[in-house]
């Protein structure tokens, strides 16, 4: 037990590497010179070249490199080109409206997702079914900032039930805050629960088409206790990890969700630092993400082990 | 029970099936479209949608990008179908000029990501060391999400149709190697792809003859997954000023002009919303029926 931790930790480290790696290359190629863009237009040849090598610049790729990881491993992401402040605390700025975003998308869609699924398998072929498919195929179809549209004009314009736009933080008090995220958080778990309810309801069905599904029918166990007891307690490793593979998903439905909605957080930091060209935000945002990626994905596979007694050896 | 029908039980017992009205399923063009129906109506959307693109011109559009200050934000009328945009561009023209950007886009990443995938998923099936190295890599790649990677490749380079293309290719390009790859690997294991080794066919011989046939079909499903999913992210860098120069009439672009006027002119919006939505969802559509055509086994789960 001890052990298989230890191994999915380990083997998470070299593709965190990796990606690190990719990450600093996109930065590394970008167009453009740092040095220039901080020293303004009136600065000198030679006052460049010192900014250039007070930022390290003139040194070779694997040192920029080495330096730039040794940085992020105390937390220092690099400088904003525009503003000028350390992207960490840009990051920490921004960070409160997608948390909130992304985790009450995260419970919302799996307590909608899983019943749908057992419910679609138990009822395979039949029209309950059919209804969750056809919901299911037009959850990967319309993109969320459509469907975030659609939801908007029903609710905030026509309704006024909620927000139009913006963000109310927590400490403004709880009932605020869960109002101006609802109608977000709707439209970005469409594609989630179409995702999970897909996978969950296959995974389901193969099971139920399996020899110990037919003995505990023949031992007489009820409809309820084989759906419950035998089929989804062994469903839940593919679910858990479908939940885990979909927040990638989530991620980049932030961004653009936080654009329709008007949401401080960090899918807005991104896109305004596209529109300026501020590659160490960028950079910065890309990196933060695809680590949450990577270990949200690695304790998928840590949890492995508590619903599946036979991984544990 | 009437007197009839006790006369049937004595040929049938009542739970056999009815021999007598079984119809042998349609047979010829129509017959694949109505055991099909799903995948048929979503071929034809798409057909539709190709013939608006490519006779854009000729559909009573305007030029999609001619400004008219005076005719701005006008509602949908008979002299402009959709409307017009804040600047006065005629909003149906542009949604259908829109049309060619999504498809192009769709196209060109399914074909690219497609290729390069399944030349890497086939290499890494079966050249061991290339497998160790580049799979390694694609994880990586995969671990970023595609959306973010392709924002970060698109940050890097000019605004432009084709690095769009190429930035939603490169992040596409692992899933299709992992799945290839995943087919190889379990297709060297069969007893003909041996007997192909051992009778000293070449590697090179033995992908194009014996493996790749057998991968074709999912591959062929997965490329239009990948459609689907690149005209999602190519409107959805568009919207968020990350894609396809602003100049260009694309469904994203349009949507992202009509953003400052959504309280009060929701249609900008929705109008492009609308063909981007039916176009996912007809190639969808379409990528479902093709998968329980041509993998009966994932049918029956999926």
């Amino acid at each position: 037990m001890f052990n298989l931790i230890v191994r999915r930790v380990a083997a998470t480290i070299p593709v965190m590497g990796l990606v690190a790696l990719i990450v600093f290359s996109l930065l590394y190629l970008a167009p453009g010179d740092p040095a220039l863009v901080i020293a303004g237009d009136q600065a000198t040849a030679a006052q460049i070249e010192q900014i250039r090598t007070n930022l390290g610049l003139n040194e070779p790729f694997w040192y920029r490199f080495g330096s730039w990881l040794l940085g992020i491993l105390h937390g220092d992401l690099g400088t904003s080109l525009i503003s000028n402040v350390p992207v960490t605390t840009l990051i920490m700025q921004r960070m409160e409206p997608t948390i909130s975003l992304m985790v009450i998308t995260l419970l919302w869609s799996v307590i909608v997702a899983v019943p749908l699924a057992v419910l679609a398998a138990w009822k395979r072929g039949q029209i309950v079914d059919r209804v969750v498919m056809s919901f299911g195929v037009m959850g990967f179809s319309i993109p969320v900032f459509v469907f975030a549209y659609c939801l908007s004009y029903i609710f905030a314009i026509q309704l006024h039930w909620v927000p139009i736009q913006g963000y109310v933080p927590l400490s403004r008090g709880v009932w605020p805050w869960l109002n101006s995220l609802i109608l977000p958080a709707v439209a970005l778990g469409s594609s989630y629960v179409a995702l999970i309810s897909r996978i969950g309801r296959a995974a389901l069905l193969e099971i139920l088409q399996q020899d110990y599904i037919r003995t505990a029918r023949a031992k007489g166990a009820s409809n309820t206790s084989v759906l419950f007891e035998h089929a989804l307690k062994n469903a839940a490793v593919p679910l858990v990890t479908v939940v885990g593979i979909g927040v990638g998903l989530l991620i980049g439905g932030a961004v653009v969700t936080e654009t329709v909605f008007a949401l401080p957080g960090l899918g807005r930091l991104t896109a305004d630092s596209i529109l300026r060209r501020d590659y160490p935000v960028i950079q910065g945002i890309v990196l933060l993400f695809s680590f949450t990626y990577v270990l949200v994905n690695l304790a998928v596979d840590l949890l492995y082990p508590l619903f599946d007694p036979r991984i544990r050896n | 029970m009437n007197s009839q029908s006790e006369k049937m039980e004595f040929k049938a017992a009542p739970e056999l099936p009815d021999i007598i009205s079984y119809r042998p399923p349609r047979k010829g063009m129509l017959g694949v479209v109505l055991r099909h129906k799903a995948a048929s109506a979503g071929a034809l959307l798409l057909i539709v949608l190709i013939l608006a693109a490519i006779f854009a011109p000729y559909l009573g559009t305007v030029n999609p990008i001619a400004i008219a200050p005076a005719l701005r934000a006008r509602a949908p009328s008979a002299e402009a179908w959709f409307g017009t945009d804040m600047l006065g561009r005629d909003l149906y023209s542009r949604v259908i000029y829109g049309t060619r950007v999504s498809l192009t886009v769709g196209f060109a990443v399914a074909i690219i990501a497609t290729v390069a995938g399944t030349v890497i998923g086939l290499a890494c099936g079966f050249i061991d060391w290339v497998d160790s190295i580049v799979m390694r890599l694609m994880d990586a790649v995969m671990s970023i999400p595609s959306i973010l990677l392709a924002i970060a490749l698109v940050a890097l380079t000019k605004a432009s149709v084709s690095n769009v293309i190429a930035a939603i290719a490169i992040s596409e390009i692992p899933r299709v190697a992992r799945l290839v790859r995943g087919i190889v690997l379990s297709l060297r294991e069969l007893a003909y792809v041996e007997a192909a080794v051992s009778s000293g066919s070449s590697t090179n011989f033995i992908l194009a003859r014996h493996i790749l046939p057998n991968a074709i079909a999912p591959i062929i499903v997965q490329a239009t997954y990948i459609c689907a999913s690149a005209m999602i992210v190519e409107a959805t860098l568009s919207f968020i000023g990350a894609g396809t120069p602003p100049t260009t009439p694309s469904w994203g672009n349009i949507m992202a002009d009509g953003r400052a006027l959504w309280q009060v002119k929701p249609y900008i919006v929705l109008f492009p919303a609308a063909f981007l939505s039916l176009t996912v969802l007809s190639v969808n559509m379409l990528g479902d029926g093709l998968r329980d055509a041509l993998d009966p086994r994932l049918a029956k789960v999926t």
